[in-house]
């Protein structure tokens, strides 16, 4: 990608809410934060601003790099920037970290403003609904009546659909990619191990690891490798590592032999660095949480009757975590209700993974569909 | 020329069955184009006749093409049947040119009276005559402007003749509403399983 597509240095803000915000739990949060980071200008009529909404592990910081020789973009930084195809030249699009994240956004390692401590384990639990309540609160704090689009991956399209579901007046268009109306039983075990895994870690104590001055590294460890997995497709791994010895020997013991384990363990080492297991224990239960249609008796259509949004739904063959089929259930919601919706279903090899990989085909559709985006 | 490309200037020329399908479709009607390429049909049906339209389409180029021509499009493939699709949900359902080239044809056309409440198919007719001549003197499998493509590279595995069609309705308690033949853009009368280059057919289940 060449150097003036992409949307240079940026900062993160915070933006803070007085106003209390109601959890789906009945639980109260009298006051929060959420960090944020904005790419391209937002035009005279505010009609042109796009909402990313981030997957299980995801931030702000969306787009660009923080300074010069900073090594990582932000996470979408091959989809969005100028010429683009999410293009910065046309919309201005608004990344942030969500409630309960560890990124900057009121989490459980931000201060509880009534004990003046980290929040820690006593952070309530966070639902996609809420997440979307506040982004609609960042909206508001940004002058914006009605987004252009909302668009996520993952657990970002989930977002990207309550949004469609919730303020169908505020919002033109929903690109869903990735996802899923609500997760399989297969789906919500593997966030249980993964949970699991955290708990019960020796240093976890019930969440309360900090005020023990210890981190549960080794369950989050886990619980990355065992997400990782899940990511990616069987061929994928098979093309990348096969069983490919990282010494060309076997050692009959069980440290690293395999380059697939080799990988596992660096991803694990190197999320346990950096992610809080309260925020991973949270984010997976707003995963297993969101079901839009269990207030309508399992009727996804009926929970879509009050959408207008515009859609594109995109899948990926290859992803068995978010397959295909889940999002066609979404696809027939939407046709049920005649809305406009457009649905792809991506021939890739990458499995979940694929939906941050720049795939020229997947990035075309994209394209294709901010395009015609009117703003 | 591969496939695709034999089967994009296919549509093109095939605007002549675009004009007479337009015929038989309402105002303002919700119409599912299966196969619907780059769109070209649904974006004419939607400027005559403000049809509320979606297409269906497998191939990723046509796919991209009907989106960028503003085709709400679902990437599917019909073999797979329409379950994505509601009972009775679409006005028409169509199916253009298509019919010879799908293997559970007769699924798939039990599919699309399932969803629509009428039902447009078009398909080159094996019985015309040149097809005939080609295969009885010639001796070989027709090939033609319609039917481009040698038995070894043909997506057609489903040929059939207009006699053949008609009587798969009738076994199927298919009704056919109206049956127009064309050969070169002009309506055939007589004969015409043998002077028809092209069937098209209204249905209905009954």
């Amino acid at each position: 990608m060449s150097e003036n597509s992409y949307v240079g240095i940026v900062a993160p803000q915070i933006a803070h809410f007085n106003e209390p915000l109601t959890l789906k739990s009945g639980q109260v949060l009298p006051q929060f934060n959420l960090i944020y980071e904005t790419y391209g200008e937002l035009n005279a009529d505010k009609s042109n601003a796009v909402m990313i909404c981030h997957a299980l592990s995801g931030h702000h910081h969306v787009a660009g790099k923080h300074h010069e020789d900073d090594k990582n973009p932000g996470w979408w930084d091959n989809l969005i920037g100028p010429g683009k195809p999410l293009d910065t030249n046309k919309f201005f699009v608004i990344g942030l970290n969500n409630l309960g994240g560890c990124h900057g956004s009121s989490g459980p390692l931000s201060t509880n403003p009534d004990t003046d401590r980290p929040w820690g384990a006593t952070f309530p639990i966070v639902t996609v609904e809420d997440w979307v309540n506040s982004q609609a609160r960042l909206a508001d704090f940004l002058g914006i009546k009605q987004l252009a689009a909302v668009l996520g991956g993952s657990l970002g399209g989930m977002q990207a659909l309550q949004w469609a579901i919730a303020y169908p007046e505020r919002m033109r268009h929903a690109l869903v990619i990735a996802s899923a109306p609500n997760l399989t039983a297969q789906n919500i075990a593997f966030n249980e191990v993964a949970r699991q895994a955290i708990i019960t870690d020796p240093e976890f104590y019930e969440g309360d690891y900090f005020n023990h001055g210890v981190l549960p590294r080794r369950g989050l460890r886990i619980a990355r490798m065992l997400g990782h997995i899940t990511y990616l497709s069987d061929d994928a791994m098979g093309a990348k590592f096969g069983r490919k010895l990282r010494d060309g020997i076997i050692k009959y013991g069980f440290d690293v032999e395999f380059e697939m384990e080799s990988y596992l363990r660096y991803q694990g080492d190197k999320f346990a660095g950096e992610f809080d297991a309260n925020t991973y224990l949270r984010m997976t239960r707003a995963l297993d949480y969101f079901d839009p249609a269990f207030e309508y008796g399992g009727d996804l259509s009926l929970a879509l009757a009050k959408v207008t949004a515009d859609f594109l739904v995109v899948s990926f063959t290859s992803d068995w975590r978010f397959s295909p089929a889940r999002s066609r259930e979404i696809v027939k919601a939407l046709l049920d209700n005649e809305l406009s919706v457009s649905y792809a279903e991506v021939t890739a090899a990458h499995g979940h993974d694929a939906f941050l990989m720049p795939d020229a085909h997947y990035h075309n559709i994209m394209r294709a569909y901010f395009a015609k985006t009117e703003v | 020329m591969g496939n695709l490309e034999k089967n994009i200037a296919l549509n093109a020329e095939n605007r002549a069955d675009f004009e007479l399908i337009a015929k038989w479709i309402s105002p303002n009607a919700k119409v599912l184009d299966l196969g619907c390429g780059d769109g070209a049909l649904l974006t004419k049906l939607r400027k005559t006749h403000n049809v509320r339209a979606y297409g269906v389409e497998k191939d990723d180029a046509n796919w991209l093409k009907a989106m960028n021509n503003g085709i709400d499009v679902i990437q599917m493939d019909l073999e797979s049947g329409l379950s994505g699709f509601e009972a009775q949900s679409f006005d028409v359902v169509i199916l253009s040119q298509t019919l010879q080239a799908v293997l559970n044809t007769e699924a798939i056309v039990k599919e699309m009276l399932r969803v629509g409440r009428e039902v447009i198919v078009t398909f080159p007719n094996f019985g015309y005559w040149r097809y005939r001549f080609q295969l009885a003197l010639a001796g070989h499998m027709p090939v033609s402007d319609t039917l481009p493509y040698q038995w070894y590279d043909t997506p057609n595995v489903h040929l059939c003749t207009i006699q053949d069609f008609d009587e798969f309705c009738r076994k199927s308690d298919i009704v056919i509403q109206e049956r127009l033949v064309l050969n070169d853009k002009e309506a055939v009368h007589f004969m015409p399983n043998i002077m028809g280059a092209l069937a098209m057919y209204r249905l209905r289940a009954k």
